[in-house]
């Protein structure tokens, strides 16, 4: 992607601010004004309802509006608001969950970067938002916001030992942090998926499944809560704390929050599809291949990505409109007592398994 | 080893009873909606519903029953009486009307639409509407005005009645002073007879 838009455009520097600024304004933007739109379909058709339904086609063009609404909105900095804290958090946790998009494959021929350390790196960056929540938090000088932070922080840190064991796992068998190779070996059909038990067939295959089962149960359950979802919302818990930690913010600052919030969503679904649904690979095999057409296999490979990113950004609104919200207590104990051993038995249970 | 167990049964029962909460909100996906889509579809009103009053002048006699009746002070009625040369008419119902109605206030703002203003009513001209969206930006624009009299019109009235009231009163003050005169100036010319 890189070199073709340099051989394009004949200037390295430009061609890396469009590398740049795409992934955000072709992909993260869009994306996010559609999942909002989504989201407010789906709880309305859950509660059987119709949800948004002047603003254009079914209200498709809800976001829109509220987008702009939210420019036209008063920029609000509470007087005893730590200001410079307060006005840098939103773009903190932004560009957390923006840095993670820089490393995900969307397909063969569009690589933000093929970084070898690339799930570690989104890792390293996604505990970076903690920074900016408890910033947020503690910048607005509000009880409520506070609280928020507090939790948010909590569970986050939490919650990353359980990616982070399943991570590892899954590292183990593919033997790279890259997860752009990670894709690579899941090509062919819908039983190379690493869920399937990856691409290598033998014994090892069938007696991963299970193990891979569980590891992707807990991975997502585990980023679900990283993103602060239902039913891992406490941090924001509306009920509870009116906002969580952006009770204070309005405006844009509000919207920077919510749009990171959407874009870690889709973050966290890639990387669980990439781990174990195969990334961008086609379950069934191209059209390209089948045509003769090698142009056409990026595009739907970008296809193939974005589906699977957005079912499974589907199935974590479709789990919050399911679930009520956890207690605290209740969201610790599943993490500690339940997702870490879980977590821990299948990494050595892979481990040995790798080793047959 | 009974611990155990429960414990692999209690994260079997989280994992299950999730995915059958799971399957109840996706069939729900696919259930028409029971909501409707209001301003362009409306529930009918029931019949004695009770929302924005509304009153007819052309009955009203200015009686202050209903103002009176009324729990929160938000009618409020200025009347001014009628010349005898006036004839306002009778109300439907066959009443003559003896007042003009130069002030008939509802502030629909204070306004907790029990009705009790419509029952005392000798006429059964102030009665409850179908009404229901009648919401404003300023509080003070659902202060409602119903009478039929312009501001002007009400002050003429008002001026009339002082002018006749006035006449009359001048009238009776020369009645009086004549009364009181008659004997003064009538003696002289007695004398003088
Ligand atoms: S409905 Fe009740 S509150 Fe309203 S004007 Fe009549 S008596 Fe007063
Ligand atoms: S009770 Fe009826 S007639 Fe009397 S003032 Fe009220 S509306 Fe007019």
């Amino acid at each position: 992607m890189y070199e073709f838009l340099t051989n394009l455009i004949g200037n390295e520097v430009l061609a890396w601010i469009i590398i740049a600024a795409l992934p955000l304004f072709v992909v993260i933007l869009p994306y996010a004004l559609v999942a909002i739109w989504l989201e407010r379909k789906v709880s309305a058709h859950m509660q059987d309802r119709l949800g948004p339904m002047i603003t254009g086609w079914h209200g498709w063009l809800q976001s829109f509006a509220d987008v702009l609404k939210l420019l036209q909105k008063e920029d609000l900095v509470p007087a005893e608001a730590d200001k410079k804290l307060f006005n840098i958090a939103p773009a903190l946790v932004f560009t957390a969950s923006y840095a993670a998009f820089a490393v995900i494959p969307f397909s063969s021929g569009f690589i933000g970067s093929g970084a070898e350390i690339g799930i570690f790196f989104i890792l390293a960056v996604s505990s970076f938002a903690v920074a900016g929540i408890l910033m947020g938090g503690w910048a607005s000088n509000n009880k409520y916001s506070l609280i928020g932070a507090m939790r948010a922080v909590a569970q986050i840190i939490s919650y990353e030992i359980p990616t982070a064991l399943v991570v590892l796992s899954m590292v183990m068998i593919t033997g790279t942090l890259s997860l752009e190779k990670i894709s690579a070996m899941q090509t062919g059909y819908f039983w190379n998926w690493f869920i399937f038990g990856g691409p290598e067939w033998g014994l090892t295959k069938f007696l991963l499944i299970p193990f891979m089962l569980v590891g992707f149960l807990i991975l997502y359950m585990s980023t679900l809560a990283e993103v602060n979802r239902t039913p891992f919302d406490i941090p924001e818990a509306e009920s509870e704390l009116v906002g969580g930690y952006h009770t204070e913010y309005s405006g844009m600052k509000f919207a920077m929050f919510f749009l990171a919030e959407y874009a870690n969503m889709f973050a966290v679904s890639a990387i669980v599809s990439i781990i174990f649904f195969g990334g961008y690979q086609s379950p069934v095999g191209y059209l390209g291949d089948l045509f003769g057409v090698s142009w056409l296999i990026p595009f739907e490979q970008l296809f193939w990505f974005v589906a699977k990113g957005l079912f499974f950004v589907f199935v974590q609104m479709w789990l919050r409109w399911t679930l009520p919200r956890l207690r605290v207590d209740q969201l610790m104990n599943l993490c500690w007592k339940y997702l870490i051993p879980y977590s821990i038995a299948n990494l050595i249970i892979i481990g040995l398994i790798s080793l047959i | 080893m009974s611990g155990l167990k429960q414990y692999f049964k209690d994260s079997w029962e989280g994992i299950w009873t999730v995915l059958v909460g799971m399957k109840i909100t996706f069939k729900h996906l696919f259930v028409p909606n029971v909501t409707i889509q209001y301003p362009s579809v409306r529930v009918p009103m029931p019949e004695r519903v009770r929302n924005r009053l509304y009153v007819n002048m052309d009955d009203c006699i200015g009686c202050d029953q209903c103002s009176r009746a009324c729990p929160v002070s938000c009618i409020s009625i200025d009347t001014v009486k009628s010349l005898p040369s006036e004839d306002l008419g009778v109300t439907s119902n066959g009443k003559k009307k003896a007042l003009w109605v130069t002030k008939f206030d509802i502030d629909f703002a204070k306004c907790c639409y029990c009705q009790l203003c419509v029952f005392p009513c000798p006429t059964e001209c102030i009665y409850m509407t179908d009404v229901y969206e009648f919401s404003e930006y300023e509080r003070g624009k659902l202060l409602y005005n119903f009478s039929t009299l312009t501001p002007e019109q009400a002050a003429e009235k008002k001026a009339n009645l002082e002018k006749f009231n006035a006449e009359k009163e001048a009238l009776k003050a020369a009645a009086a002073a004549e009364a009181a005169a008659k004997p003064k100036i009538e003696k002289p010319q007695d004398k003088t007879e």
